[in-house]
């Protein structure tokens, strides 16, 4: 019963949906009553959205397979905590999971957003009630998941062994919350463009929702590296997949909205290029999540491919993106251009920043639909891997952090670049200091991993030193240094913090890509293969029972190069249900590195296949995105920028009417 | 030096203008040298100028042809018509089985054996490479979904 009143439920928001829309749409200019409506409807729709997913979540609990979609992914012996996330381990679930964020992030704009504009916000909301009817009606139509079936299996079938662990938990929520979050950017972006208003205030409203679904993509794409690179055994953390592309392009793209959002509010430029990045970065998370799903791109990772849905999701990106570009190159020309400043500034910086990650954006999005492209056309069948990926990425990443630590130096409007290289001399020694030392440690010759080292330590220490040029450290006595310590704004913070998260992660990624080791051996129980100084010993085999797997679990001792031992289990399982196998590699961690061993099967003479690695530093690049995401969440909490602050500091122009 | 409001928006443009350039010539050259190739067992037999060039290859494993020595895997690639002999040191994907569809990632020696950098098999069982079905259907050897 509970499942037809989610289901019920789920058209009920359809429905407020569409009258979101129109009404929004329609009447956005009418006043308060219309805003008040396209409020409470969004706040309504959420309501109605959660109230299905929870219907959904109960029949995954209670196993109630008379729902097909339970039938199919879960199974009665599994925890309680992978019965719940089950409901999003395939595609109808994530699909209701989906809309439930973007409704989510609805209801959030209308109730924090009081102090908006009113007609801003009837038109944002009504953007947001279109793409809702749009996705929620594709899940009703194409996608139910609240399918019966009749009769009623006694079973379940069981979800994929590789999606049973805690990272479906966490992975998918923080990557939707993300993805779904810049839906409200690009509301806005819509808006704007409809009404013509567009001025600074508009990029103080956007930039917290902006910074709110960079800092949750960038814990989701990390997150999902770690998941990924534990789980699937292959001790690999990014492999320039498709369904990895598509993560990081919306990435890329909201970073360089946050800095351009960030011109535009200071000082009235690049407002044409910062809708133009609102309206992208949306677009590119709609293009991540259903071109995989759509079936025309294969991916290690997808679980959710149904190729039978790519037409109307492809129909629904060409409308929604067409959309909402064809909407841009007639109305862009409307925005007037703002205010002007020296090519060597804080502002001449940003853009830089924004050139070379929309560039960016621009190589991972060749790459990963080039083969797509070659076949359309008739073309040979290709796949374009890591290399492509590494010479242009890469290449197109090495400037930017070249000129990243200069960038917050530099003065807006007109900053002076010999003052800045002398502000930032003692970081820059300090740089080749720590580089030169770090190099002559590990005994290697200079090689290509200096300059990313190089880099690495340039980002983290340049973010650290303008910290310390901010409190003029060593220049006024000490106590009122201190005093400016306490006294600098939470955004000067968030910056450094940020800019040294982005050091962090690259030191982790250049040490763990150039002194990697690795090891495949055949060994018996009692023997042992050694790595980079550490001993593993293959001590004990053991046959155990999970809730709803038998495992082979192996011990491993593993002795460090300081005499210490530690035991690593690794584990081969068997899901009773699927009879599908699955590896569980073991991961010891010292300090910032890990040693890693992967279990290969038994052969005749009774010997194991063991494949182990050792990685040194690759923490450093997870905890580099956790203080990238910690400097989102600190820049989040401050007051001056509390989502849809009203406050502008000079009183904004009356907007001129749209027709 | 003043530069003119005309001047500061030229020096502007012209920056993005090299960046892109270079970019772009970047990813085209990347796009020509940095490939990989997808060819089935018999149009990788019919090309012996393709041997030593990193490509892949893709089909079913042919059943009964997997040989394992401790790390060291040697099994055949079959499109239905041709198959290729693949050697591969390492661990297999948990889902490589005789029957399934695979891809593997490396060059094909002089004496025409396959050593394999990296082996694919998807994390799901009914999985068949799109590139292997394809490869399937124009051997005619494509009986719709494998189980």
């Amino acid at each position: 019963m509970s499942i037809e009143l989610g289901h019920f439920a789920l058209i009920l928001a359809a429905a407020i949906a569409v009258g979101q829309t129109i009404v929004g749409f329609l009447f956005w200019r009418t006043g308060n009553r219309v805003t008040a409506f396209v409020r409470q409807a969004a706040v309504l729709q959420f309501l109605f959205i959660l109230v299905s997913f929870l219907a959904l979540v109960q029949s995954f609990v209670l196993s109630d397979f008379s729902v097909a979609l339970a039938y199919e992914y879960s199974h009665t012996q599994q925890p309680l905590i992978y019965k719940i996330t089950s409901v999003w381990g395939n595609h109808e679930g994530s699909m209701l999971l989906w809309v439930l964020i973007l409704a989510l992030f609805g209801a959030a704009v209308a109730v924090f957003g009081r102090n908006l504009p009113g007609d801003l916000l009837a038109l944002v909301l009504g953007v947001q009630g279109a793409l809702g009817a749009a996705f929620v009606f594709f899940t009703i139509f194409t996608s139910n998941p609240f399918e019966r079936m009749n009769p009623v299996p006694f079973e379940g079938r069981d979800l994929n062994p590789i999606l049973q662990d805690i990272g479906l938990a966490i992975h998918p929520p923080l990557l939707y919350v993300g993805y779904v979050g810049l839906s409200v950017c690009f509301s806005f972006a819509i808006a704007a463009l409809i009404s013509g208003r567009i001025d600074a205030a508009w990029a103080r409203w956007v930039r917290p929702w902006a910074l709110a679904s960079w800092t949750f993509l960038t814990l989701g794409i990390a997150m999902g590296s770690y998941w990924a690179y534990y789980e699937l055994g292959w001790g690999g953390w990014w492999f320039w997949d498709p369904v990895e592309n598509a993560s990081l392009m919306p990435w890329l793209a909201a970073t360089a909205l946050l800095h351009s959002a960030l011109v535009m509010e200071k000082r009235v430029a690049l407002k044409v290029w910062t809708i133009f990045l609102a309206i992208l970065a949306f677009s590119l998370s709609l293009l991540g999540t259903f071109l995989v799903r759509s079936g025309i791109l294969t991916s290690v990772h997808s679980f959710a491919a149904d190729p039978t849905r790519g037409l109307v999701i492809l129909a629904m990106l060409a409308v929604t993106i067409g959309g909402a570009f064809a909407l841009f190159a007639w109305r862009a020309k409307t925005l007037r251009v703002g205010g002007l400043f020296a090519p060597i500034s804080r502002e001449g910086a940003l853009i830089l920043n924004n050139l070379f990650l929309a560039t960016a954006v621009a190589a991972v999005m060749v790459g990963t639909l080039y083969p797509l492209i070659l076949q359309a056309f008739g073309g040979p069948m290709i796949s374009v891997g890591a290399p492509f990926f590494d010479l242009t990425f890469g290449a197109l990443m090495v400037p930017l952090l070249i000129l990243l630590p200069l960038g917050p130096f530099l003065a807006w409007k007109r900053g002076d670049f010999v003052a800045v290289i002398q502000r930032l001399a003692g970081a820059a020694g300090l740089t080749f200091l720590l580089t030169l030392v770090t190099v002559f440690l590990v005994g290697g010759q200079v090689s290509l991993a200096t300059l990313g080292l190089l880099l690495g330590f340039w980002v983290a220490i340049g973010a650290i030193a303008e910290i310390v040029d901010r409190v003029k450290l060593g220049r006024i006595p000490a106590g009122q240094s201190w005093l400016r310590l306490k006294g600098l704004p939470k955004t000067a913070w968030s910056t450094a913090l940020a800019h040294f998260g982005v050091g962090v992660a690259v030191l982790g990624i250049v040490s763990v890509s150039a002194w990697e080791t690795e090891k495949v051996v055949s060994i018996g129980v009692g023997e042992s293969v050694e790595l980079s100084g550490y001993e593993v010993r293959l001590s004990q085999v053991e046959q155990l029972a999970g809730s709803n797997y038998i495992a082979e679990r192996v011990k491993f001792d593993v002795t460090a190069p300081d005499q210490s031992v530690r035991s690593s289990f690794s584990e081969k399982r068997v899901y009773t249900a699927s009879r599908q196998p699955s590896t569980e590699a073991g991961i010891l961690t010292y300090g910032f590195s890990q040693f890693y061993i992967s279990l290969g099967d038994q052969d005749e003479s009774g010997n194991r296949v063991v494949r182990v690695w050792f990685k040194p530093y690759i923490t450093l690049m997870w905890y580099g995105s956790l203080i990238m995401a910690l400097a989102g969440f600190l820049s989040l909490s401050d007051r001056r920028l509390r989502v849809g602050a009203p406050k502008t500091a000079r009183p904004t122009p009356q907007p001129e009417p749209a027709q | 030096m003043a530069l003119t409001r005309k001047q500061k928006r030229l020096s502007i443009i012209a920056v993005l203008g090299i960046v892109l350039a270079l970019a772009t010539a970047l990813i085209l050259s990347a796009l020509r040298d940095e490939i990989v190739f997808f060819f089935s067992p018999t149009e990788l037999l019919e090309r012996p100028e393709l041997s030593g060039q990193p490509v892949r290859v893709g089909g079913l494993v042919l059943v009964d042809s997997w040989v394992r020595d401790g790390e060291n895997n040697a099994f055949a690639v079959s499109d239905g018509a041709s198959e290729v002999m693949v050697t591969y040191v390492g661990l297999l994907p948990d889902l490589f089985r005789e029957g399934q569809g695979v891809i593997a990632e490396g060059r094909l020696t002089e004496e025409g054996n396959f050593l394999a950098t990296t082996v694919l098999a998807k994390h799901d069982e009914n999985y068949i490479p799109k590139e292997v079905e394809q490869a399937l259907k124009e051997q005619g050897n494509w009986q719709g979904k494998y189980e």
